[in-house]
């Protein structure tokens, strides 16, 4: 028994690791890094999610930028966003950092009761701050390393790490499980991601702008990002410095 | 007479080492300006500007590059991020090379941050927090949030010692987000060096900031 669970974990292991080196073999960016050996492929999941972004979904933001009333606007941000701080206090939770978890859940307390289900953000307005958190940083904060990068499509930078982070954020995203009615459901998500893509403006066209090559500009803004974010102790937040160039005139 | 002439000299003295000591504490004071306060005070300022200026904060390049090179000159050293974005290339390059890479940098990242002047509310505040036991007492990180909206916003500075300006230090690198600038142009960078040289990549970004002012 103990001997075919040993075999079977080494068949997978086998097996996983083939799949590595063939998706290794594949990888031949201009520059590969260890980061990223995947980055032929990702370069091209990349393009393709720029098409659909110029596409479909930035005019779709646009136009509902522009047309809807602010009022409406703020209140699907604030609902949405209420929804994600719940999910947030739970990660929070499970990183066992009690000031956070406390301020996040109050957040959601506040919010829900006094601003209508979310609707209004009375939590900013006296002064509770939200502190993001999502399943990827709880792995990350435990340890688990982000592993290769890798664009999702539709769904845009990640690592492997953050992909089944991601899993596990939309298995739980209380939008998705607690509203019954399908319509709803989907139209409510597409609402949610019209409006995480308004947020954007501006910023899309300044980053066509401030990068030399869009795609590793993203690729080391989101990798820097989320070791960030998954650091132990802020105050080692120090980042790599790399050689500067200055080391041996100085 | 010979007491007289001894009193007279053990007087000037200590004359003297007061003098002295009280000349070394100034400058040691003036120096000594705490980096976290020194960027307190300098957050502050800029918010104050960026609020009372409409033009600096619809994003005005001209505007904000007279800032950067009057008001903000001696606290930042621009040569160092150039370098740090640049990586081993840099002690390759001419003068002249490094000059131009230094000036089309500079012109690249203030188009980046230009857009960032418009998030700035009236409610805005930014707390610096206190510097404790950095591990290098010349080159440290100082930390700072951001707040007013929902989420504070952290922005960390990288500071050096420098004699060169009256607080005693400069800037030399920082993070919005997590994300430190200089790291994060650091690969782009190389990969230009690596495709076309030096040149090749003061050319690209000479060409980008021309096309950037087009729009």
């Amino acid at each position: 028994m103990n001997l075919h669970s040993k075999s079977l974990q080494f068949m997978r292991l086998g097996s996983g690791l083939a799949v590595m080196a063939v998706m290794a073999g594949c990888a031949s960016g201009p520059a590969a890094t260890s980061k990223d050996p995947f980055e032929a492929t990702n370069r091209r999941v990349s393009a393709f999610n720029d098409q659909v972004d110029t596409n479909l979904l930035r005019p779709v933001a646009v136009s509902y930028q522009k047309n809807m009333p602010d009022p409406v606007k703020k209140g699907v941000t604030n609902f949405f966003g209420n929804l994600k701080d719940i999910w947030s206090t739970v990660n929070n939770g499970l990183q066992a950092k009690p000031m956070e978890t406390a301020e996040t859940g109050l957040r959601v307390a506040v919010n829900t009761v006094f601003g209508i289900f979310g609707l209004f953000d009375v939590a900013t307005m006296v002064g509770i701050e939200r502190s993001s958190a999502d399943f990827g940083q709880t792995l990350g904060y435990w340890g688990v390393a982000p592993g290769p990068y890798v664009v999702l499509p539709l769904l845009g930078p990640s690592t492997v790490r953050d992909t089944a982070g991601w899993a596990i954020d939309n298995r739980y995203d209380v939008w998705r499980t607690e509203v019954d009615s399908v319509g709803l459901r989907y139209g409510g998500s597409a609402l949610r991601l019209v409006d995480k893509r308004v947020g954007f403006i501006g910023m899309d066209t300044s980053l066509n702008e401030v990068a030399l090559d869009k795609y590793t500009f993203v690729r080391d803004a989101y990798l820097q990002r989320r070791k960030a974010a998954t650091q132990r102790n802020p105050s080692s937040r120090d980042g790599d410095d790399g050689d500067d160039g200055l080391r041996n005139d100085q | 007479m010979n007491t007289l002439i001894f009193a007279f000299f053990r007087y000037f003295k200590q004359l003297l080492i007061i003098t002295y000591m009280s000349l070394g504490l100034s400058g040691w004071a003036l120096a000594q300006q705490a980096p976290d306060e020194f960027m307190q005070k300098l957050t502050n300022e800029l918010l104050d500007m960026v609020r009372k200026d409409p033009a600096l904060k619809s994003g005005d390049l001209q505007k904000i590059g007279a800032v950067l090179d009057t008001k903000l000159k001696p606290y930042i050293n621009f040569q160092r991020m150039t370098a740090g974005a640049v990586g081993p290339a840099w002690r390759q390059a001419t003068p002249e090379q490094q000059k131009r890479l230094q000036e089309e940098f500079k012109m690249l990242l203030m188009r980046s941050y230009s857009g960032a002047l418009s998030q700035i509310k009236d409610s805005s505040t930014i707390t610096v927090k206190p510097v404790r036991n950095p591990g290098n007492e010349n080159e440290l990180v100082v930390r700072s949030e951001i707040r007013g909206g929902a989420e504070p916003i952290p922005i960390d500075y990288r500071l050096e010692k420098t004699a060169e300006s009256d607080s005693g230090w400069r800037i030399y690198n920082f993070n919005i987000l997590g994300i430190w600038l200089v790291d994060n142009y650091r690969t782009q960078f190389a990969q230009e060096i690596n495709a076309k040289g030096l040149d090749g990549l003061i050319t690209t970004l000479s060409e980008r900031n021309k096309s950037n002012n087009k729009k």
